[in-house]
């Protein structure tokens, strides 16, 4: 199989560009793309990629696999191969690092506005805050989340605003905390979130949806967002 | 954080967006019943002036009109916002999408009600 990867070391490289790869894969077996680029890395020990847990946990190997964003270590070859040829690139729109590491620094900047964290103003109780199992489960399907930027760099309005839209991942942990029965600030958060960038740039393309390797609906917290602003301003 | 401008017509995301659905809404209205009547009506120029002699129709596209005018705003605004990123480029054509806007209005006011 041939493998086509993004190189770019700005060290020494005047512009990034494509290096061809031919890959023997094993019979009878299908690899996962990290196994591809392990193998590549043996051939070329130069290639530079992340990656850490190899089992879809950690969110470090999110990349552009025949065009589309996923972990390539829970993507089958078989899954994204076309007529033989892989193409590996750096996810879409963040600055690139060196060959397919890119800089997170916006990212996690827009994860950073929409306070991740619990905020209770309540004295604590001798034992844990406690929940109903029914506001328990309001936070499935957000809190699973695992910060891989997959959704994000999949999303134009990130690309075009990547320092004013908050972008899906970091809608879809606003939203996991505007949902949570022992959070009080949800004005605060809901406040900070109704200008025309942070959640209105979301025109609803769910790309999101689409490359999400956990398999959440980040449109649809955008949605539920949106009608908490609603009801604010209405 | 993020940014409100004074070049939108809403005070922020919230106003944008509603804005940008409702005019939707009567933009919708105001092209089904448009179809409608093409469809029901033989029309020529007497079935043409009796709809537009009507009160009601009069005020129904002005309504159409402003909901061009602000969807229109919120679009183009949300548009140039997006690919224009030095702000003199992007505040002249802002300004010049509202005072195209501004003149379609109040020149439509005036084929309307035949000032």
């Amino acid at each position: 199989m041939l493998v086509s990867l993004y190189r770019y070391n700005p060290e020494t490289d005047n512009a990034p560009y494509m290096q061809d790869v031919e890959i023997e894969l094993p019979e009878g077996k299908d690899l996962m793309v990290l196994d591809v680029l392990a193998l590549a890395k043996e051939k070329d020990p130069t290639v530079a990629f992340r990656r850490s847990c190899r089992e879809g946990v950690c969110g470090s190997d999110g990349m552009n696999m025949n065009g589309k964003n996923g972990l390539a270590c829970i993507t089958p070859v078989s899954d994204v191969v076309k007529n033989n040829k892989l193409v590996l690139r750096p996810l879409p729109g963040l600055p690139v690092i060196r060959d397919l590491v890119v800089d997170m620094g916006l990212f996690y900047k827009q994860y950073e506005k929409v306070m991740p964290y619990l905020v209770n103003d309540n004295p604590a109780p001798a034992i844990e805050r406690l929940q109903s199992p029914e506001d328990r489960e309001k936070l499935d399907g957000l809190y699973e989340c695992i910060l891989c930027a997959c959704c994000s760099t999949a999303c134009p309005s990130f690309w075009w605003n990547p320092d004013k839209f908050i972008g899906p991942s970091g809608l879809l942990q606003a939203y996991r905390f505007l949902a949570d029965s022992r959070d009080t600030a949800q004005a605060e958060r809901l406040a900070n979130l109704d200008d025309p960038f942070s959640v209105f740039r979301c025109r609803g393309i769910m790309n999101c949806v689409s490359v999400c390797p956990k398999g959440l609906n980040p449109t649809k917290a955008i949605g539920h967002i949106r009608n908490l602003l609603l009801q604010r301003a209405t | 954080m993020g940014m409100n401008s004074v070049t939108n017509i809403g005070r922020n995301g919230i106003q944008d967006w509603i804005i940008q659905r409702v005019t939707a809404y009567v933009l919708a209205l105001y092209t089904l019943f448009l179809l409608g009547f093409f469809v029901t009506t033989d029309v020529d120029y007497q079935a043409w002036s009796a709809l537009f002699a009507q009160g009601w129709f009069k005020i129904f596209s002005l309504l159409a009109l402003l909901s061009i005018a602000g969807h229109a705003w919120v679009g183009l605004w949300t548009v140039s916002t997006d690919y224009i990123k030095s702000a003199m480029p992007r505040f002249l054509l802002q300004a010049a999408c509202v005072l195209v806007m501004f003149v379609y209005v109040v020149w439509g006011i005036q084929i309307l009600w035949g000032l």
